[in-house]
């Protein structure tokens, strides 16, 4: 084996797979090989497996039989009669994540449903691929601005292809179908990394708390949080100052015996028909409006006494 | 006799696995000759079902869409699209952005300056075309758009969303007749309306004859 | 062996409600009576037992900026006097939005439940006696009320679309990347997220008491939400007593798309697309659902071809659906694959009728608030005529030739899975289930919307209400429904297809209304309520599925856990309108 050092066939995994010049040493060992011996790198061996193994590959993949969504039927749709993608070999769609090589994310990924799919994804075998399959999958798609829609399953698990489209026709879904297999074919045996110790990582699962948590994320969150935590005490305390001053007029107001309470003038805004952006009134919470109507006042048309503002109030959100 | 119903079950699946043999030699020619415009009609569709996907295409009817385009005019290259900002605002996902162009004086252009599209967010209702007043953005037919990667390439830019009048004329002739016609109508009535001083929109370019739809009507079949 | 129930046999007239309960119900601007809060489970009795409103077909609330309004939609199953009657709305106030209580009414109308459920966990609104009151659609201990007006997401750009920043100056910004998180979620006050943890999923505890007389233990298994036979991410807790079911527990929310909350940000007609994904098989239904129920506030009338076309549109719906789900359904019981890929294929040719009409195939978006978006083109006639008068009665055929006396399909679907027929009515069930367990009702007929009246066809139902009644009344309701097509086409007549012109900035006048329509797989409901503006003040879907889906603990108890498979598959739900 006249075998240039350096090129990891061993499966050392401490060695990296970096391009690069080979040293004087290395291309001279090459290059003085006794002539009528045909001399080869391993590496030159594999090339010439690799068309069938990808051969072999991209004609047997077993996707998992997982739906999520409104696409899951248009993969339905094409796994019949009529698009019949078994002509690609892909027809042996596995209930078990074990058995499976392709994970066809087909749909709406829900926070709610997002942990399930990353301890699916988890526990498939290398290799494995994952197809996005429709807008929704691969970010947000019309849902996205929804409380419990995850913006795009490619923030979770590593994407091999996109599919765009809403739903992606049958063909569609052929389409990227095909573009996988060309991936696979693009494969070569030496660099692979399920073949190398420590090469795949488990992605750890998200947590479903008040909201979605991603672990890795986590030391972010606290940041932001303490953050928050610090803004809102600092607008609370301005908002303490700010309703103390709203309140001494109108207690003097209310020691001259001159004005209902609801008339008090202060500086802080204390009108009830405090507008959102959006120009609708911005509601008002259930017991200061049980409070107002104790004092005969119409909610939402009559001003909020100032004793009833919640501490904050006018700081915004 | 117990069993008849389950033998009787099978003679139907035998039979459809008869006709796949016997069925099947009849259209093989005809999908040789159109290999892109399969479509099966209801009493022709028995036997083998499937649509050989990459060498033969089912034919996409006219009005099927996918993600929209902006149509510019083949011969001037000018964009139809005004940037009147309709079909920003009536999109439901809100996945349209446009930011409209300013002339030297300060008045708006009627040109978009920008046009974006998140494709990752668009959900395909053809609002946008059907209600855009100028007939500037319409739905594209190309589905095979699958992609390695999406934070690079799935924002439509105004550049990859603009396609030519031939193009549209050629993927929706029915409907570009329709409008030319509509198109041609308003024009002569403005001409009349105001003989001199027309500012008269860009003609329209040449519209193929409105004969048969090549896509969507025909069966290939015998 | 329940006998038919048809509801159209009339009992005699109770006193009404404002007679028998004076001083409890008053009637609001709409017409709607307010019942107040305390004595609502009187009043709903004295509705059931009395006055025959058996049904609570949908169950929602409001929230109105002082007030929670909880709002019932009765309808009786049996007919009050000589009219058909049109139902009934009561509503119930909770005043205080930081403790809003109701008491529940699932003793009266055990259809409540899920409703109710789903009420609390979008609303925060208690209710007092509910057996099992927890969220259903979010997870335990996600925090807020999301269907409140003041809870924003972390996405949240503004109160209504369209959104100032598309439009003149739009720079493409992606929502992730304005906002990463904690913006607009509450986070409860010192807390960490390093220690945050899932809810807690653990299953009930295994029952050991029995153990000294039965040696078999209890024990819970889990199914889903990855399970090739939950037809998408569905999941339920069986309980086993060996291998016969004790108990099903559905857990729900994996597909909760916050429809609603989008919706309310939505105008008008953006609804539209949003409804085909609800039902995604059925979206002509579900578009022709929510149309009703916007042009009743707008009182605005579908010219004479639209309705016909949105007739051929819903039936052709019908039939795909339910050869889709029989597949389905036979494939749950074993039978692979062959009746659902002969199902499928002749699916795939309705298909094409919808992509040519409407543009795509599964996501139509066809209905516009009075009339269809689009004429049929001419190719359509001379494929709609082929499939509705040859192959569609032949495909039919050859399905129940092959299936139907099938002695493998008896022996695993007759007496298996029986619902009763007051059983069914007290959970709100709808569609072929509900007829399946003999009682005749379809709101074609009982409520007609469109011009359902002028077609002559048959309600099928069946006695039994058992798996194998499931899959009959389908097959009936297939051969009913091409008996409906064919009379369409025969007398489709030429016209405009929209009243008005085509306008995207729809204002609706001030009101509410219940768009209620017979889809395949049950009554979906669009309950809107206008405040004058150009977006809902409040949308909500009631939808089959989600409704349908508390059928199947009645339905499996007592039977062996394969057949909990058969049973999901013979209810036909979708996840896609259960979840929302
Ligand atoms: S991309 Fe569209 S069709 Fe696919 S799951 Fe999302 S909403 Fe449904």
């Amino acid at each position: 084996m006249a075998d240039a050092p350096g090129n990891g066939q061993n499966g050392n995994s401490s060695q990296s797979y970096e391009l690069r010049l080979m040293t004087e040493e290395e291309f001279m060992a090459e290059d003085a090989a006794p002539p009528g011996i045909l001399v080869t790198t391993f590496s030159k061996l594999l090339d010439a497996v690799n068309p069938a193994y990808n051969w072999g590959r991209r004609y047997s993949m077993w996707p998992m039989q997982f739906g999520l969504a409104c696409c899951a039927i248009e993969f339905i749709s094409q796994a019949a009669s009529r698009y019949d993608f078994d002509r690609f070999g892909w027809g042996l769609t596995r209930a078990s994540p074990r058995q499976a090589d392709v994970m066809i994310v087909s749909g709406t990924v829900t926070k709610k449903m997002l942990p399930q799919i990353v301890r699916l994804y988890n526990q498939m075998a290398e290799p494995k691929y994952v197809i996005s399959m429709g807008c929704c999958a691969n970010g947000g798609g019309p849902f996205k601005e929804g409380y419990n829609v995850v913006s795009g399953i490619d923030q979770f698990l590593p994407v091999d292809v996109y599919i765009p489209g809403c739903p992606p026709t049958p063909q569609a879904f052929l389409h990227g179908l095909m573009k996988l297999q060309e991936k696979v074919d693009a494969e070569r045996v030496q660099d692979v990394a399920w073949y190398r110790r420590g090469q795949t990582e488990e992605i750890p699962v998200p947590i479903l708390g008040p909201d979605l948590i991603d672990p890795r994320q986590v030391p972010e969150l606290q940041v932001a949080l303490k953050a928050a935590e610090a803004e809102r005490k600092a607008a609370d305390e301005a908002a303490k100052l700010a309703a103390a001053a709203a309140l001494a007029p109108a207690l003097a107001a209310l020691a001259a015996g001159q004005a209902q309470a609801g008339q008090a003038q202060g500086p802080a805004p204390t009108t009830g028909a405090e507008t959102l952006p959006s120009g609708k009134p911005k509601p008002i919470s259930g017991k200061v409006a049980k409070a107002m109507r104790e004092r005969g006042l119409t909610p939402g048309v009559d001003p909020i006494p100032a004793d009833l503002l919640p501490p904050g109030a006018g700081q915004g959100d | 006799m117990f069993g008849s119903g389950v033998l009787r079950g099978m003679l139907v699946t035998l039979r459809h696995f008869v006709e796949t043999y016997t069925e099947d030699p009849r259209r093989v020619k005809a999908r040789a000759a159109t290999p892109n415009a399969v479509r099966q009609t209801p009493n022709d569709a028995r036997g083998l079902f499937t649509v050989q996907y990459p060498e033969e295409k089912l034919a996409i009817p006219e009005r099927f869409r996918f993600y929209p385009m902006l149509i510019v005019d083949g011969t001037t290259g000018q964009d139809w699209c005004t940037s009147c900002g309709i079909c920003a605002k009536v999109c439901p996902p809100q996945c349209i952005w446009i930011v409209r162009g300013t002339q030297p004086n300060g008045k708006p252009k009627p040109e978009p300056e920008e046009f974006y599209l998140d494709t990752t967010i668009c959900m395909q209702c053809g609002y946008c075309a059907e209600f855009c007043p100028f007939d500037a953005i319409k739905m594209n037919h190309d589905y095979e758009l699958s992609a390695y990667e999406r934070h690079e390439s799935a924002i439509y830019n105004k550049e990859m969303l603009s396609v030519t009048t031939t193009f549209y004329a050629r993927t929706h002739p029915r409907a570009w007749a329709e409008e030319s016609a509509v198109r041609a109508e308003k024009e002569a009535r403005d001409k009349a309306k105001a003989a001199p001083a027309t500012p008269a929109p860009a003609p329209v370019a040449a519209a193929p004859a409105p004969g048969p739809a090549p896509t969507g009507a025909a069966s290939t079949r015998p | 062996m329940a006998a038919v129930i048809d509801p159209l046999i009339h009992t005699s007239p109770a006193p009404s409600l404002d007679q028998a309960f004076p001083d409890v119900v008053s009637i609001d601007a709409g017409g709607a009576t307010v019942v107040q809060a305390d004595r609502l489970l009187e009043v709903s009795r004295y509705l059931r037992d009395q006055m025959g409103y058996t049904y609570l077909a949908n169950m929602t609330a409001v929230d109105y900026p002082d007030h929670l309004e909880a709002v019932y939609h009765l309808y009786p199953m049996k007919v009050i006097g000589n009219e058909p009657s049109q139902g009934l709305i009561i509503k119930a106030h909770a005043t205080d939005k930081d403790d809003p209580v109701i008491p529940s009414v699932t003793s009266v109308w055990p259809g409540a439940n899920f409703q109710e459920r789903e009420v609390y966990d979008m609303y925060g609104i208690r209710f007092a006696g509910h057996p099992y009151l927890r969220r259903v659609l979010m997870w335990d201990g996600f925090e807020g009320w999301p269907l409140r007006k003041d809870y924003h997401e972390a996405y949240y750009e503004g109160d209504t679309k369209p959104f100032a920043s598309r439009w003149p100056g739009g720079h493409h910004v992606r929502a992730e990347e304005r906002a990463r998180f904690a913006r607009n979620v509450a986070y409860p006050r010192h807390w960490d997220p390093a220690k945050a943890t899932s809810p807690d999923e653990s299953l009930p505890v295994v029952d050991v008491s029995e153990l000294n007389t039965i040696h078999t233990q209890k024990f819970v298994i889990n199914m889903g939400p990855q399970h090739p036979s939950t037809h998408g991410v569905f999941r339920m807790q069986v309980t086993l007593d060996g291998e016969t079911v004790v108990d099903v527990m559905p857990v729900i929310g994996y597909l909760h798309r916050n429809h609603e909350k989008i919706g309310e940000r939505n105008m008008w007609l953006q609804n539209m697309p949003f409804t085909d994904r609800l039902d995604y098989f059925c979206s002509m239904g579900n578009n022709t659902g929510y149309a009703l129920a916007v042009e009743k506030l707008m009182g605005v009338e579908p010219p004479e071809r639209a309705e016909y076309i949105r007739v051929i549109m819903q039936e052709f719906t019908r039939v795909q659906n339910h050869l889709f789900g029989l597949g389905q359904f036979l494939s749950d019981l074993g039978a692979f694959f062959t009746p659902i890929l002969y199902a499928i294929e002749n699916r795939e040719l309705i298909l094409d009728l919808f992509e040519m009409t409407s543009g795509s195939r599964m996501m139509c978006n066809y209905m516009r608030f009075g009339g269809v978006a689009y004429d049929l083109p001419p190719e359509f006639m001379p494929l709609a005529h082929e499939l509705a008068f040859e192959r569609l009665p032949r495909e039919i055929d050859e399905l129940e030739e092959y299936l139907t006396a099938n002695e493998i399909l008896h022996s695993r679907t007759i007496g298996v899975g029986v619902l009763p027929a007051e059983a069914a009515i007290g959970l709100s069930i709808s569609g072929p289930l509900l007829r399946a367990s003999g009682v005749k009702y379809d709101i074609r007929r009982h409520q007609p919307y469109g011009i359902y009246d002028r077609f002559d066809f048959e309600i099928p139902t069946r006695p039994n209400g058992d798996l194998y009644d499931r899959y009959l009344i389908r097959v009936a309701e297939v051969r009913q429904s091409i008996r409906i097509l064919q009379q369409a086409f025969n007398s489709l007549p030429d016209g405009p297809i929209l009243a008005g012109r085509k306008a995207w900035q729809i204002r609706v006048p001030k009101g509410e209304a219940y768009g209620r329509v017979e889809n395949p797989k049950g009554e979906t409901g669009f309950f809107v309520v206008s405040d004058g503006t150009a977006n809902p003040y409040r949308y909500h879907v009631r939808a089959p599925s989600f409704v349908n889906i508390q059928a199947l603990r009645e339905m499996s108890i007592g039977f062996k856990i394969a057949d909990i498979v058969a049973n999901l598959g013979s209810i036909d739900i979708v996840l896609g309108e259960l979840d929302r």
